[in-house]
């Protein structure tokens, strides 16, 4: 899938590299959407809004900041909307037995870690590529979720609990809190660590990778077992703030958390791309979303929005990419 | 294992006993704990439910074959569905309805070759991205309702018989001889041969691979359009949700069916056997009355059984 030949030689990462350009482009083109939106609807700027933008922007963010590091090693997961609804409804179901919120989001998170897991496993031992093998995952996950929900709907959690996704602190919904926090330690992990950097590398060049001696199949289990346990964290988020839990929650997550990782410029090709560009894609995508709701078009066009951002975010890497080399 | 390493070229006889033996299996299973299932009735039941899923694989197993894969053939099936239920029912017309669905169909199957050959994204995101719109484009031109009164004329496609054979089945089986014409009988058929296989190949014999693999993805997106068809008049109504995760099946059938993922070459008759093995699946399971949940997750674990034999074999 990646041409192995060209850049044989990973370029040095350091922070203030072409990546700090690409992401300040689109700052820029972040800004440009809220100038615009801004004076065609006079809602746009209330407080109330722009509150609501970064919590739906967060809520995207979990799910792409883990689909990230996938991308970055040249793979995809294409499963984790399905294993956000699968962890949201048996995380809500071991709330609502035991009562206990804590014991609920260990379980969700645990859940989508296992899945994620298990999307590793079928990549790395198996060696299904992992756009059919998460695929597969997908529909595995949907069925089970199904299954396990019986077309019942969850509903009510405790008041504790449903701060978490609804609540305020200082101002600001509190998944804005965990959002900063989630973005400091992608950054931190993907820029400043041997591990992070052993993925980029995974991403640019994985022969040259496995010769340097770098453990790959171990860096890809993480990464894939990483964006699996985002799913899990995300998937707690919902439940706290939809208050409710139900098989087809997940179905249209997919799409834009890809969307959010692509905006961002992670290259699909692997090696390229940064948790912090993925931050300012889930923005971007929410300001374009947000602001179709606040000129009253239609819910029924944001698949169709979403599907076409994917196309233009690849179409523009691969533009840039071309002209790079 | 070393010394199978010098087969290099696969025999599609070998394969054989896989597929045959998964169905064989299938039966043989549901014979005896589904009651009911071995009926005259529930058989021909399962050929007719087959043939939108026929008629989806056979072009998909084309598309894989170039390395490709094609994620918005449903959404697509869905568009032209409920494209040919809004036709007909304005002109009363099951042709013009057909028309339409064709010609949406192909827009999008070309939309996906070109966005695959010229712009060079790869194929599961490009699709995926299609998907997108497809679903999008359903929901907008329906307003997310059911397009229902259809005309008979649409609706009577599906249960009619010729010659006492249902009308759908007899439609499957024509699409079938064409592929295999096409596919093993032409040139146009060696060449996507050489699409996945070697692709240098072609372009050092004077031929233009994206031309070529913008012609398969469209065939995909006008068989789509027939099978749009086919799904209204079963339904008798257009729904904007009908078709989705449809692709997924037909992935199924292709990855059971032999057909590998990445050395270009497939095996159109293990593709129809994927399809009744993934129909007679979905039937034994229901028959059995385990719900469609569970059915989607075992065609799932289907499919990553079948990857996960097909990568052994490519690396034997």
């Amino acid at each position: 899938m990646t041409d192995i030949t060209k850049d044989a030689i990973a370029p040095p990462r350091s922070f203030l590299s072409q990546d700090a350009i690409q992401v300040f482009y689109r700052l820029l083109a972040a800004l440009l959407i809220c100038a615009v939106l801004a004076v065609l609807s006079d809602s746009f700027l209330s407080l109330g809004n722009i509150l609501n933008v970064l919590r739906q922007a967060s809520l995207t963010f979990f799910i792409a900041s883990g689909l990230t590091l996938v991308v970055l090693t040249a793979g995809l997961d294409l499963s984790v909307g399905a294993n956000v609804a699968l962890s949201a409804c048996i995380a809500g179901t071991v709330i609502h037995t035991t009562g206990s919120p804590a014991l609920g989001i260990l379980t969700g998170l645990a859940c989508g870690g296992i899945v994620g897991l298990l999307n590793g496993i079928m990549v790395t031992a198996l060696r299904i590529p992992s756009f059919i093998a998460t695929y597969g995952m997908l529909w595995v996950l949907n069925g089970l979720t199904y299954w396990y929900m019986a077309g019942e709907t969850l509903h009510g959690f405790p008041a504790g609990f449903r701060q978490i996704g609804s609540g305020y602190l200082f101002g600001l919904p509190i998944p804005v809190y965990l959002l900063l926090v989630f973005l400091g330690i992608g950054t931190f992990f993907a820029q400043r660590t041997i591990w992070g950097q052993e993925i980029y590398a995974i991403g640019a060049n994985p022969v040259a990778a496995r010769l340097s001696g770098i453990p790959v199949a171990r860096r890809l289990l993480l990464v894939y077992a990483v964006s699996g346990t985002m799913a899990g964290l995300a998937s707690i988020i919902f439940l706290s703030r939809l208050n409710s839990a139900e098989a087809d929650i997940g179905e249209s997550l997919t799409l834009p958390a890809i969307a959010a990782v692509l905006i961002g410029g992670t290259s699909l090709f692997g090696g390229v791309g940064t948790v912090f560009g993925t931050f300012i894609g889930a923005l971007i995508l929410t300001l374009v979303l947000n602001g179709m709701n606040l000129l009253s078009v239609s819910a029924n066009w944001q698949p169709l929005v979403t599907g076409v951002i994917v196309i233009l975010a690849v179409w523009l890497d691969m533009k840039t990419r071309r002209r790079a080399q | 294992m070393r010394e199978a390493a010098i087969v290099s070229e696969p025999n599609p006889l070998q394969r054989i006993p896989g597929v045959a033996m998964v169905l064989v299996l299938l039966i043989a299973l549901f014979s005896v704990i589904a009651p009911g299932f071995l009926s005259v009735a529930n058989l021909s039941n399962v050929l007719v439910q087959s043939t939108i899923l026929t008629m989806l694989a056979l072009p998909m197993t084309l598309i894989i074959m170039t390395e490709g894969l094609d994620l918005s053939m449903g959404a697509v099936l869905t568009l032209t569905s409920l494209c040919v239920a809004i036709v007909s029912l304005a002109t009363k017309s099951m042709l013009l309805g057909l028309g339409a669905g064709l010609l949406v169909g192909t827009a999008f199957g070309l939309a996906n070759g070109w966005l695959v050959a010229i712009v060079g994204i790869p194929p599961f995101v490009a699709t995926l991205g299609t998907l997108g719109m497809a679903q999008g484009l359903s929901l907008i031109v329906s307003d997310g309702q059911s397009v229902v009164g259809i005309p008979h004329s649409v609706r009577d496609i599906y249960s009619a018989t010729l010659l006492g054979v249902p009308v759908p089945i007899v439609m499957a089986l024509v699409t079938y001889a064409v592929f295999h014409v096409l596919l093993y009988h032409t040139r146009f058929g060696t060449y996507i041969f050489a699409l996945g296989g070697n692709r240098e190949a072609l372009r050092y014999a004077g031929l233009s691979p994206n031309r070529l693999l913008i012609a398969v993805y469209a065939i995909g997106g006008a068989m789509a359009g027939i099978a749009g068809l086919l799904m209204t008049a079963r339904m008798n109504s257009g729904h904007p949700t009908a078709g989705l995760g449809l692709e997924f099946d037909a992935i199924a059938a292709v990855a059971v069916g032999g057909t590998s993922f990445e050395r270009g070459n497939g095996w159109l008759l293990g593709t129809l056997l994927g399809v009744l093995s993934v129909g007679v699946l979905r039937n034994g399971l229901n028959l059995i009355s385990l719900p469609s949940s569970v059915q989607v997750a075992s065609v799932g674990v289907l499919v990553i059984v079948a990857l996960f034999l097909d990568g052994l074999r490519s690396r034997a």
